[in-house]
């Protein structure tokens, strides 16, 4: 069995506007090691979400997968070029929410309200697999209980507004989970919940990635959430990965001024009240991407007419398993 | 902040209930939300005092009943102004006005908090037309002046909201909250919007403006670190009530309540090497069905035989150190 599940080459997702073509993602790589979690990092507007959509091909005009590859290696079978499935296929059908099935961020929004808790995870078991409405039942109750939702057999009939948020989210989970997919694209699943309550859905996804070996595919803001969850992330700016590494690594020995920019900016719990170093001005638009480099504007360590000029940098591999796109990363000295 | 030690908010008993109707015609009152319950603190000029807690424990709610852009149900909120000391939880709205330059806040949403058909020198400059302070040239210096402290251009006044990044809108909402020299600035979650490296410049901002300006403020946010960051002394709040209030540094280097003790445990360290804890269980009280007694008890991992009957009291402890929980009541010691 291959050890990559999932691996993306050089994709590029723009989206057609009144002002233009925006390319949200500009020329993404990435691979995803089976029964790894892995994070994708980056600010608002970063294009961390799209990445993640486009896996599934829930882009949507004005949004378009303008080139690149998207392969899938399921446990059995031949590798599938998702990219190149009909975006109402039944083969695409049969990836989504099966083999590859995806949490959202809004536990409020992800439910239908007009249906019961039940009978949603129902559907997405019988869309799935041939089994009997009871089978469905049963398995969907089981599902329940194994996200940690009590009385599972009674709340299976209740509708998302008599649930509380983390135990909407738990559902959704849960309705992710039920097909049991080799791959789980989580999109800030805890960015709404509550601490304590984000404490708990946090333990509960790591708990089921062991039991169950679903690879897993984080997207958060939050590199928090990023250190005691993940195995392997990317750090994402105007829709590029400036670096990537295993967790340790890349927390503890960024090379990517924008990486270190942002890890020293988090006021830490562990820090006194003083000023905190922040990264000079703002995230420019899609549409006003500086040439070369496009952190280059606000990193501390460009070189005018060597990181803002043609093309952005390329990354390259400063150590196994870690890459860096800065022209520059040579001459920084590994800060934390 | 030497020469006046006096405090310039005390809230006393502070109560914030909320009747829920039935929805027949009858309209009889079927429960009550004790949104915000006996809230007692005192705060000095210059200081800022942090509340914290997670979604529906009260913090907005008490924020909003001391700048009275609600009507308190019960209690004391003495303000200080001009050498005399006003309750105004007593005040109508015509006594209110004047005061109201003397409290201004900061929301938490840069989108929704500015009208997108006002330009920014509208914006900022509207306390000013309201209170009458300013006209003409005045207006358009005092407008101008506040923008460049707050670290936006003057060419910027003639532009409307959507032009500006969420960053630089929080920075009008700052600019509009500072043009009227206010003495007490409520931030309700000023920055928890924003972007992380965005973050940080509009704390840095904050701080400085408050040492420039002889601010105190009242910090409302969930995010700890942030609250670590900038606070003096921390409020955390739970279901409505303050269960533990102490100066920063006590708090997190002894957390005393089960509760500040879990929910500090509960932030995501971003050091791989600092294993977070999942300890609490259980979901965060509804404060219009609150548990008898204590209503942390049902989530708390040390509780009592009499913690499902009694509330605990918040009680000072060395420190200013103040603790509302059974395990510390003093008849409680052995």
């Amino acid at each position: 069995m291959q050890t990559e599940v999932l691996i993306i080459e050089d994709l590029r997702v723009c989206f057609d506007t009144e002002e233009g073509t925006v390319r949200a993602v500009d020329g993404v790589s990435l691979t995803m090691q089976r029964g790894r979690i892995m994070g994708i990092v980056g600010e608002s507007g970063c294009g961390k979400s799209v990445t993640s959509y486009s896996i599934l091909q829930l882009i949507q005009t004005p949004g378009r997968i303008e080139s690149g590859s998207i392969r899938f290696y399921p446990r059995d079978g031949d590798p599938v070029e998702i990219t190149d499935l009909d975006e109402r296929s039944d083969p695409l059908f049969q990836i989504r929410g099966g083999k590859i099935s995806m949490i959202f961020q809004e536990p409020m929004t992800a439910l239908s309200p007009v249906h019961t808790v039940g009978s949603q995870i129902c559907e997405a078991i019988r869309l799935h697999q041939d089994v009997t409405e009871e089978e469905a039942r049963q398995r969907a109750v089981q599902m329940l209980s194994q996200v940690g939702i009590p009385g599972a057999e009674q709340r299976i009939d209740q509708y998302p507004f008599e649930l509380s948020g983390g135990m909407r989210q738990r559902v959704v989970i849960a309705m992710a989970l039920v097909c049991d997919p080799e791959i789980l694209i989580a999109d800030e699943p805890t960015t709404a919940l509550d601490v304590t309550i984000q404490a708990q859905i946090m333990r509960l996804m790591k708990d089921l990635q062991r039991d169950m070996g679903t690879s897993i595919l984080l997207i958060t803001h939050d590199l928090g959430v990023i250190a005691q969850l993940c195995d392997d992330v990317a750090v994402m700016y105007l829709g590029r990965i400036v670096e990537q590494a295993d967790v340790r690594t890349l927390l503890k020995a960024p090379r990517h001024p924008y990486t270190m920019g942002l890890l020293k900016s988090l006021p830490s719990l562990a820090m006194d009240k003083e000023r905190l170093p922040s990264i000079e001005g703002s995230v420019p638009s899609l549409s006003e991407r500086p040439p070369g480099c496009p952190f280059s504007p606000r990193c501390p360590y460009a070189v005018p007419g060597q990181c803002d000029v043609a093309d952005p940098p390329p990354m390259e591999q400063v150590a196994p398993g870690h890459g860096v796109a800065c022209l520059r990363h040579a001459d920084i000295e590994d800060g934390s | 902040m030497t020469r006046d030690q006096q405090p310039i908010l005390q809230v006393q008993d502070l109560c914030m209930h909320f009747p829920i109707y039935a929805k027949n015609f009858l309209r009889r009152q079927v429960g009550l939300v004790r949104a915000a319950d006996q809230i007692n603190f005192d705060l000095m000029p210059g200081e800022t005092l942090g509340l914290v807690g997670e979604s529906g424990c009260g913090k907005t709610t008490t924020g909003r009943a001391i700048l009275r852009a609600l009507q308190p149900t019960s209690g004391q909120v003495l303000f200080r102004h001009d050498g005399s000391v006003i309750d105004l939880a007593q005040l109508d709205r015509k006594q209110l006005k004047p005061l109201r330059t003397q409290m201004q806040m900061i929301f938490q949403d840069p989108f929704s908090s500015l009208n997108p058909r006002m330009t920014v020198r509208d914006i900022v400059g509207e306390p000013l037309v309201i209170h009458s302070q300013a006209k003409g040239t005045e207006l358009e210096d005092r407008v101008t002046d506040m923008l460049q402290r707050v670290g936006l251009k003057p060419e910027h006044r003639t532009r409307y909201p959507h032009a500006f990044s969420g960053g630089q809108r929080q920075r009008i909402g700052i600019a509009r909250a500072l043009i009227m020299r206010p003495s007490l600035v409520i931030c309700d979650e000023a920055v928890s919007a924003l972007d992380v490296s965005v973050q940080a410049q509009v704390i840095n901002l904050l701080q400085e403006l408050q040492a420039d300006l002889g601010l105190t403020y009242i910090f409302i946010a969930h995010d700890l670190s942030v609250v670590k960051h900038i606070c003096d002394r921390i409020a955390v709040m739970y279901a409505g009530r303050i269960v533990e209030l102490a100066p920063t540094q006590t708090l997190f280097a002894s957390p005393k309540h089960p509760y500040t003790t879990a929910l500090l445990a509960s932030v995501p360290n971003p050091d791989p090497d600092q294993r977070m804890e999942y300890g609490l269980t259980g979901e965060v009280a509804d404060t219009g069905n609150l548990p008898p007694g204590c209503a942390f008890h049902p989530r708390c991992p040390s509780k009592l035989p009499h913690c499902s009957q009694t509330v605990p009291e918040l009680t000072e402890f060395p420190e200013a150190h103040c603790i509302s929980c059974h395990l510390f009541s003093p008849d409680q010691a052995d």
